[in-house]
């Protein structure tokens, strides 16, 4: 893990940009000069930045670390609008405080939360004050199967599933959902990040930010109906998710439009990008669009037609429970 | 592992159990202290400690009050699932490795590395799995009434056992810490079915009953442990949500010797929006149940508000009469806020009694009121000539004025499993 700060300064960051950023969204997409307008300016719930790099890999099967964090920074820049990733940073945690990373591992190494970004973003963390992380998901398997090595002890950066602290005792309920929260979520961590891939899902329609919480509560399995609609909304709506997690930093190196969430690989694409934003309304669907426009491309029907559009996001975007927008024209997209 | 309980309630309910008795084994008690489903409520403090109790005992060989420690099943294996894990019946494979489960009318399609609804059930590399199977995680000496069943060797007591998950989630579970949960999220213990077939023969119990949570999630467990209990003659009886599809259901059917079905209303919106599963096919299960001559009693859980209305009471009695036969025994049971519905009061008793009233006028044989014990509903009455030829307070049965089937006063038949 690199030791230490590889701070990019705004004039540097600008110059890198700008030979980046092909347009890839029609509609609600913000250009590089939108992106440059909207500095200075507080960041806004729903903008969204889309950070990608065609050199991100040093093989088909790796990511060029180096470049992956080059990635980062620029989108945490973008995002909160700094002139180094360090303040961007200090923007959204506090030193002192246990930050968790909620990556997603289900789909084990062929489509999880790459340890190389979770690394990336460790890195950072600490340069920012952070001692100490706790990288989490479900279970110490589907962490393993990710190629995380598990660690439950000692300080610094430990790394465990739900099974390692098991769940609270009392229920956490919001409208449709009753659910045992992760021990992980309300004991051990202090702020959370959340780590989610850009996938297809065979009853969600997709799984990208809102979904991933799923992997917080005792008993996703009672929610894989009807879309996942409300559920997933409601899981969200819980106060110790809706108040820890504090961004999103989606990884889309590689994306799945196809027969998710297991890994298939021959529906997977090099998307070669993040997708970082606080508002997961925005980006799931964000998320969703790009998906949608992969499948188009390959000549699939859309999941509309297929019966499995994730209308969850709508939910999560509706008056009751106001987690963000899913309105393009409220989305700005902010492309690098 | 990671649990949710703490071997200090077993401690703690040291003090406030009911007595064991003195030839059981501390690890399992003889009473009535986890709640059927639809039975009498506990709060949940309560619950985690009766539920708790035998598998830590078990698991942790510990004393409890005056008696020894006797492990009755062995500790499960840390991090060591593999013995609970045997391929599931009832599923068909797909491309891409995913599996659609052919066991519970859901019918989840499941893709690699996930679960089924019942969160018991795995897809792991296409091939579909039980995860649960000798796997219990509360086991107890239960009456037979406490299923309810109520002409079902009355008197008697079950060798009762249950596994984690369910393939509903009804808002006023009384055993959602066992029933909404996955396997792993409590602790267990092996218990093959072999073993349990032989402790059923220790506590003398005829019957070994699958209950508590829900066993047609857990059903490769409890057909093996079925036919385990009969090679020592000892009967099967299944406590059920009746959610099952029509084959698993008739497959089922020869291998136990009575069903209770928990009708939680009359109503698909009630299951849609309480349950979260349907009524129709647990309406074709309890057809099917009664065509295969097996046994079968209803519960009906009535419970303020929602399913409590006069015109619901008429019309499930009408298809009761009309689609099962008079003579099935039917139980308004009282409900005791739990769950996702603590907001709602406990049943009042005229509702039960009304309820009982409308079917006893559409003419049903046999309709009795539960959870509330000492009522004269608990009794059973001839239909011919009106006396009592059960008597019962709660789970105490008193005389029995039944005599080859036939009431001793007057000969009418009364249906029902009254020998071992």
């Amino acid at each position: 893990m690199p030791t230490h700060a590889s701070a990019t300064s705004r004039r540097t960051f600008l110059k890198r940009s700008a030979t980046l950023g092909a347009g890839l969204l029609a509609g609600g997409a913000e250009t590089w000069l939108g992106a440059r307008k909207a500095f200075g300016a507080p960041p806004s719930q729903s903008r969204l930045v889309i950070s990608r790099d065609s050199n991100l890999r040093s093989t088909p099967a790796s990511l060029d670390s180096a470049r992956l964090l080059n990635c980062l920074d620029r989108a945490m820049q973008a995002l909160y609008d700094c002139d180094s990733p360090l303040e961007a940073w200090g923007k959204v945690v506090r030193p002192g405080e246990v930050v968790g990373l909620k990556v997603n591992c289900l789909a084990g190494r062929g489509n999880c939360t790459r340890p190389e970004l979770v690394n990336a973003i460790c890195e950072r963390l600490q340069q920012a004050g952070i001692k100490e992380i706790v990288i989490w998901d479900r279970l110490n398997a589907d962490l393993e199967s990710a190629h995380f090595k598990i660690v439950e002890r000692g300080s610094g950066i430990r790394c465990f599933g739900n099974d390692t602290l098991g769940f609270e005792d009392e229920l956490a309920v919001y409208g449709s959902v009753g659910s045992l929260l992760a021990r992980t979520l309300t004991q051990a961590c202090d702020a959370v990040i959340n780590l989610p891939v850009l996938k297809d899902h065979g009853i969600a329609g997709v799984t990208i930010a809102l979904k991933s919480m799923f992997g917080a509560i005792h008993n996703p399995n009672k929610y894989h109906v009807d879309v996942c609609n409300p559920y997933v909304a409601d899981v969200f709506m819980l106060p110790p998710i809706r108040k820890k997690v504090r961004l999103h930093i989606c990884d889309a190196t590689t994306a799945q439009y196809e027969g998710g969430p297991s890994f298939m690989p021959h529906w997977t694409w090099p998307y070669n990008g993040l997708l970082v934003g606080r508002d997961p309304v925005a980006l799931d669907y964000t998320g969703w669009q790009i998906i949608e426009k992969k499948r188009a491309e390959a000549g699939m029907k859309s999941l509309t037609e297929l019966k499995r559009e994730p209308a969850y996001i709508a939910t999560a975007a509706d008056p009751q429970h106001a987690l963000g927008s899913n309105d393009p024209k409220a989305i700005k997209v902010v492309e690098i | 592992m990671a649990t949710k309980y703490d071997l200090r309630l077993v401690e703690a309910h040291a003090d406030v159990s009911a007595q064991p008795s003195a030839e059981l084994p501390s690890a399992l008690q003889r009473t009535a202290r986890v709640p059927e489903p639809g039975g009498l409520g506990f709060d949940r403090r309560a619950f985690l400690k009766a539920a708790s109790l035998p598998c830590f005992a078990a698991c942790a060989g510990a004393v409890i009050g005056r008696h020894d420690a006797v492990p009755v099943f062995a500790a499960a294996l840390a991090n060591d699932d593999s013995q609970y894990i045997k391929e599931a019946r009832f599923y068909e494979k797909q491309d891409y490795r995913k599996i659609k489960c052919k066991l519970c009318p859901r019918g989840c399609a499941i893709d690699d590395r996930e679960r089924g609804y019942c969160g018991a059930r795995e897809n792991r590399g296409g091939t579909y799995y039980t995860l649960v199977h000798s796997r219990v995680v509360t086991a107890h000496v239960d009456p037979i009434e406490k299923k309810p069943f109520f002409h079902f060797l009355p008197g008697s007591e079950a060798f009762s056992i249950a596994t984690a998950g369910c393939n509903v989630n009804c808002k006023m579970c009384q055993n959602w810490d066992i029933s909404q949960v996955r396997p792993e999220q409590v602790r267990s213990s092996y218990a093959p079915p072999q073993k349990v077939a032989e402790l059923a023969v220790q506590y003398k119990c005829p019957s070994i009953a699958y209950t508590y949570s829900e066993p047609v999630i857990f059903y490769e467990y409890v057909a093996d442990t079925a036919d385990a209990g009969h090679a020592l003659g000892i009967k099967s009886v299944v406590v059920t949500g009746g959610y099952i599809q029509q084959e698993p259901l008739e497959k089922l059917c020869r291998q136990v010797d009575a069903i209770k079905v928990d009708l939680k209303a009359y109503s698909e919106k009630f299951y849609k929006e309480v349950v979260n599963g349907e009524l129709k096919p647990v309406l074709d299960a309890l057809v099917a149940i009664r065509k295969r001559g097996v046994w079968n009693e209803i519960v009906y859980l009535v419970i303020p508000t929602l399913n409590d209305g006069d015109p619901e009471f008429t019309a499930l009695a009408k298809w009761i009469k009309s689609d099962l036969g008079p003579d099935v025994p039917l139980h308004f049971s009282r409900f005791h806020p739990e769950y996702l519905l603590k907001n709602l009061p406990p049943t009042p008793i005229e509702t039960l009694e009304r309820a009982k009233a409308i079917a006893d006028a559409e003419g049903l044989h046999y309709v009795y009121i539960g959870n509330v014990p000492g009522h004269p509903a608990e009794n059973t009455y001839c239909p011919r000539c009106r006396k009592i030829v059960v008597e019962r307070t709660g789970y105490t049965v008193g005389t029995v004025h039944i005599h080859n089937g036939q009431c001793q006063y007057c000969h009418q038949s009364i249906p029902g499993v009254w020998r071992a």
